[in-house]
């Protein structure tokens, strides 16, 4: 009908503007098992690693296009041997470059080399405040050679980001790991609610917080900042299962942040991959910038032609983009679903429940099951 | 906050890095996983924050360069929400 087509007038995909994030994923290989991991489940199986000089012609040509930001991630990207290679020459093209590690693999030479290379900045990551729950969710022996490498990172004088992964499981020791964080003069702390891709969804039933632990977790950090003021910036993500509305998932797909996968597969967003039907190229067939601006699969969720009700006569829509498509896709079983976080959709029921499973007494639990090789 | 001293000598934060983008057509302040786009006035600011320079220093040379008086005001107030930020700090 006519004032059908009116309501839900859709715009066409603009041109989006540069990649100013591009995120490389060095390897899916890591020395860690953790439970919460967003990594594909079946990472075993992704073809071979990009060669550094792949690497390197993957930085030159998204650097040309405008990106500016650089994450260097995996897996834990220490595992392979050319970090610092790869810093260097990054720096040199003029990007920020951004390491995230688990610790595991930095010591004193390395960091000597990657500063010298022009690294900008480590992010951390912790596990919990104790040995024992950082080992055990992590199903490694690493909290002491972890607090090594933040004292060697406030050393090499970088400004210290610790990350923790909250979860069920943890979340009630976010005073002792913002005691932990001070304590290692962190200058930010993201407390990152689990996000439920990869492992972490196979674990929710586990790893999902009841919403007292979460209120009583706020308001922990919320004293904490109050006592101790801002010399330590504290950054508490709420789990989005908690949330009314959708988070505006990577400000959309397409349109600031680009994934170059270990094989050389470049994504709209890490755990873009699980989304069906949509070919993502590989840089090792095609050019960032025909990837970026040309191929199917960037440009399919650009502008909201492909959205569906109730999503596309949404006053909200231009804010939130509907939510995040992977898990639209993983919880409904289709990617231009609304987000089901969202309280208007026709799927919230699916969060509602996962959220009442958490006030139940977790008996009989199925195990966690650990990242790891299938 | 208090007034900053016209001695101040504001650099960028450590860790920060102010560079121009010519794909943005602007001046950025990258930090950690993040980026502010700076406006004009903003970015010729913070280019004369080198920790050598002083607050009238940095007001006196802005004058000078867009032959105009009187920025005074203007700058410490963008300086002041800058250390707030953390954009710039001020090391003794």
């Amino acid at each position: 009908m006519a004032g059908d087509t009116l309501l839900t007038a859709t715009t066409a995909p603009p041109r989006p503007g540069p990649p100013l994030w591009l995120l490389c994923e060095l390897t899916y290989r890591c020395p860690l098992h953790c439970v919460f991991c967003y990594n594909p489940v079946d990472f075993s199986r992704t073809g071979k690693e990009l060669s550094t000089a792949e690497w390197l012609r993957v930085l030159r040509e998204a650097r040309a296009l405008g990106a500016v930001q650089l994450g260097l991630s995996g897996g834990e990207p220490l595992v392979r041997e050319d970090v610092e290679e790869i810093v260097a020459s990054a720096h040199e093209l003029g990007f920020y470059i951004n390491l995230i590690t688990s610790g595991v693999g930095l010591n004193e030479t390395r960091l000597q080399a990657l500063k010298r290379a022009g690294l900008d900045h480590i992010q951390l990551s912790f596990q919990d405040s104790t040995k024992k729950m950082n080992d055990f969710l992590s199903s490694t022996r690493t909290f002491e050679l972890k607090s090594k490498v933040a004292a060697l990172i406030k050393q090499h004088d970088y400004p210290m980001v610790l990350n923790v992964v909250l979860h069920r499981l943890n979340i009630d020791h976010v005073e002792e790991i913002l005691n932990m964080a001070q304590r290692m003069g962190a200058d930010y702390v993201e407390l990152a609610n689990t996000q439920y891709y990869g492992w972490a969804l196979k674990n929710r039933e586990q790893l999902l917080p009841s919403r007292a632990q979460l209120a009583h977790a706020e308001e922990v950090t919320q004293r904490f900042r109050e006592q101790h003021g801002e010399s330590m910036r504290i950054f508490f993500v709420v789990p989005d299962y908690y949330e009314r509305r959708p988070k505006p998932c990577m400000n959309g797909l397409g349109s600031l942040f680009l994934t170059i996968a270990p094989d050389g597969c470049a994504l709209p967003c890490q755990a873009a991959r699980v989304l069906p039907g949509l070919e993502f190229p590989s840089v090792r067939d095609a050019s960032i910038a025909s990837i970026w601006y040309d191929s199917p699969a960037f440009n399919h969720f650009r502008g909201d032609a492909w959205m569906k009700e109730p999503c596309r006569s949404c006053p909200e829509k231009g804010k939130d983009f509907g939510g995040c498509r992977c898990q639209a896709y993983l919880l409904t079983g289709d990617a231009a679903n609304a987000d089901p976080v969202c309280e208007l959709s026709p799927h919230h029921y699916l969060i509602e429940e996962a959220v009442a499973h958490t006030e139940r007494p977790h008996v009989n639990e199925r195990p966690l099951v650990f990242r790891d090789h299938r | 906050m208090d007034t900053i001293a016209a001695t101040a000598k504001p650099a960028i934060g450590r860790g920060l890095r102010l560079q121009w983008e010519p794909a943005q057509g602007a001046h950025v302040l990258l930090y950690p996983e993040g980026m502010i786009k700076l406006n004009g006035s903003a970015a010729e600011i913070m280019k004369r924050c080198d920790g050598a320079c002083t607050v009238s220093e940095i007001t006196a040379d802005l004058e000078r360069t867009f032959g105009t008086h009187g920025l005074g005001a203007e700058v410490e107030a963008f300086i002041r929400l800058a250390l707030e930020k953390k954009w710039l700090e001020i090391r003794s």
